[in-house]
């Protein structure tokens, strides 16, 4: 069998950024599968900009971000196949993958990292009942229809979500001439950016409706309006508030989940709150030598910080191996949990397993202004920062140095929300 | 007259309130930092947006493309009829640009994916 050191399931932001972050802390013989046919993941349909403020400070496209990988990767030569499909790993790292040239081969990696990313909730997220008329869109795939096939899926449009993608696949739909009805949104606040919110509804007077929601869809080849109704806290729909909106397309924007079903076959446990792996402030999985980056670990909003957590996967991986000379191994020296309290939905690491500095990414429940972030150690208050504004959609970080770490050993670690 | 701008440029999103008197801005309050002034004074006089769309590639497929500059928020539907009547040839790189001078004032067409 083929042998490789590093093996990265996965060609978007994540799998090359673990890639270059790796080979520059040492390590030469890395493989990416890729099942596309290009590199770059999602971003290539990501055409619009916003991408890369963080990182590069300039507000880059899609794909442009995505090239500025992709030329990292061959400037070292880093070695990647495409329209290769990754069928299956096993604990102790075999990687079986297809493509037409080799048919099914296997790998025996030293070190694998997953950056499969995610894919859109099904549509099973529409509760309404009776047939399914043809119109009925993830926002996501209609993103593809328009940004790749150049295909316009419909001229009167209904979305359900008030997540980033149905943003900003409203403007795009408005801007090719589209008539964008109307945002409905069950919750009493949006799960996307305010700029999105601006940007894409407030420029093109398009209504956002909180606590709504589609109860029936109309048509029955193709969709030909909807009833929509106000949602009380409990959400359930108040029929006295039923109106009937005309359309012949309906976008569902109603979140992502992390792509994992290697991840399964691999036997690496998952967070249930995250729905991606539990793992180290490496990014190491609790299966020694699996690692895992961006989506498929959680859903981030801004691929800024996939490529942040895909270096940190792939300098990891290089420690593994025992190439970076990094005191990192698969021993867990530390005993750390960390664990999410209240207002907090998940952690990110969930456990920390050196005493090195650590950026632990969390998300909150709920939207706040003036809020303070409390770190305890066994119930004991270690760290509390203020933070002017938090909410769901915006990813937190608290930064945790060695020294306050070499206290906490064998502790449990919680992260919460105080109002002040 | 008062208007009241979402800044965007940080995740704080400040509600600012302009003050107009006629066309003149007359204060400009509720913004935590000095850009989120700039921003709102942008926003109340000509508005800038990026515009991000694709066209079609002679012999088939799209390429994605943007404006290198923000361009007239207003004039946004003038330049996408502008844009709909051009077509890219292969091959075609991030950068390359498909139309010059887009708006009248330097922004020019540019595609942000390759197409070989
Ligand atoms: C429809 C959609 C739209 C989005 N829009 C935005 C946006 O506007 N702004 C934003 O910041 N973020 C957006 N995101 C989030 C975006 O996914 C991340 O910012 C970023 O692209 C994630 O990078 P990634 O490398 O983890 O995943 P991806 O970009 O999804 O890359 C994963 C790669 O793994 C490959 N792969 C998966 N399984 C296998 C396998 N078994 N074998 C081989 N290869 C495999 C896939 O083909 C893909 O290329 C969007 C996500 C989706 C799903
Ligand atoms: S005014 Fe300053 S602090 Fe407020 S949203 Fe704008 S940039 Fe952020």
């Amino acid at each position: 069998m083929n042998k490789v050191d590093l093996v990265i399931i996965g060609g978007g932001p994540a799998g090359m950024g673990a890639a270059v972050a790796a080979y520059d802390a040492g390590v030469r013989d890395i493989l990416v599968l890729e099942r596309d046919h290009r590199l770059g993941g999602i971003l290539e349909q990501c055409i619009h900009n916003g991408f890369g403020l963080h990182r590069f400070k300039e507000e880059l496209t899609g794909p442009e971000y995505a090239w500025r990988f992709e030329k990292e990767l061959h400037a070292r030569g880093i070695a990647y196949r495409l329209n290769t499909m990754v069928l299956d790993i096993t604990p102790d790292k075999v990687v079986t993958a297809m493509n037409s040239e080799e048919g099914v081969f296997q790998i025996q990696a030293g070190a694998v990292i997953l950056a499969m990313g995610c894919r859109e909730r099904p549509r099973g997220a529409l509760n309404t009942a009776g047939t399914r008329p043809a119109g009925i869109y993830t926002a996501g795939t209609a993103q593809r229809y328009i940004n790749i096939m150049g295909y316009m899926p419909g001229k009167k449009v209904v979305i359900l979500g008030s997540g980033d993608i149905g943003l900003i696949m409203a403007r795009r739909m408005t801007w090719e001439g589209a008539k964008v009805q109307m945002v409905l949104e069950l919750m009493p606040y949006s799960g996307g950016l305010t700029r999105n919110i601006v940007q894409c509804l407030q420029d093109n007077n398009i209504p956002l409706l909180l606590s709504h929601t589609i109860v029936d869809i109309h048509g029955k080849d193709r969709v030909e309006g909807v009833t929509i109704a106000e949602v009380d806290e409990r959400r359930q729909p108040k029929m006295e508030t039923a109106q009937y909106v005309e359309c012949d397309t309906i976008l569902l924007s109603v979140g992502l989940l992390p792509e994992n079903e290697l991840s399964k076959k691999a036997s690496v446990p998952l967070d249930p709150m995250t729905s991606g792996a539990l793992v180290d402030q490496r990014r190491m999985t609790e299966v020694p030598g699996i690692f895992a980056c961006g989506n498929v670990l959680h859903v981030h909003d801004l691929v800024d910080y996939v490529s942040e957590e895909a270096e940190i996967a792939g300098r990891g991986a290089a420690a593994y191996l025992g190439i970076s000379g990094e005191n990192y191994g698969a021993e867990d020296q530390a005993h750390i949990t960390v664990k999410p309290a209240k207002g907090v939905r998940y952690t990110l690491p969930q456990r920390i397993s050196a005493v090195e500095d650590t950026t632990v990414f969390f998300r909150v429940t709920d939207v706040h202004k003036a809020v303070k972030v409390v770190v305890k150690a066994d119930g004991e208050v270690i760290q509390s920062r203020r933070r002017p504004r938090v909410a769901p959609g915006e990813m937190e970080t608290v930064n945790l140095n060695a020294k306050t770490l070499a206290d906490c050993t064998g502790k449990t670690l919680t992260i919460e929300i105080e109002e002040v | 007259m008062q208007q009241e701008i979402i800044c965007t440029n940080c995740p704080m999103g400040c509600h600012v309130i302009v003050t107009l008197e006629g066309d003149q801005i007359v204060s400009i309050t509720g913004n935590t930092c000095p850009r989120g002034e700039a921003y709102a004074r942008a926003e109340v006089t000509d508005p800038k947006r990026t515009i991000t769309t694709t066209v079609g590639i002679i012999g088939g497929g799209v390429l994605p493309v943007k404006s290198d500059r923000a361009v007239s928020k207003r004039r946004i539907s003038e330049f996408m009829e502008k844009i709909h009547q051009v077509y890219a040839v292969r091959p075609v790189h991030i950068g390359d640009k498909l139309i010059e001078d887009l708006d009248g004032d330097g922004a020019n067409l540019v595609a942000t994916q390759n197409a070989e």
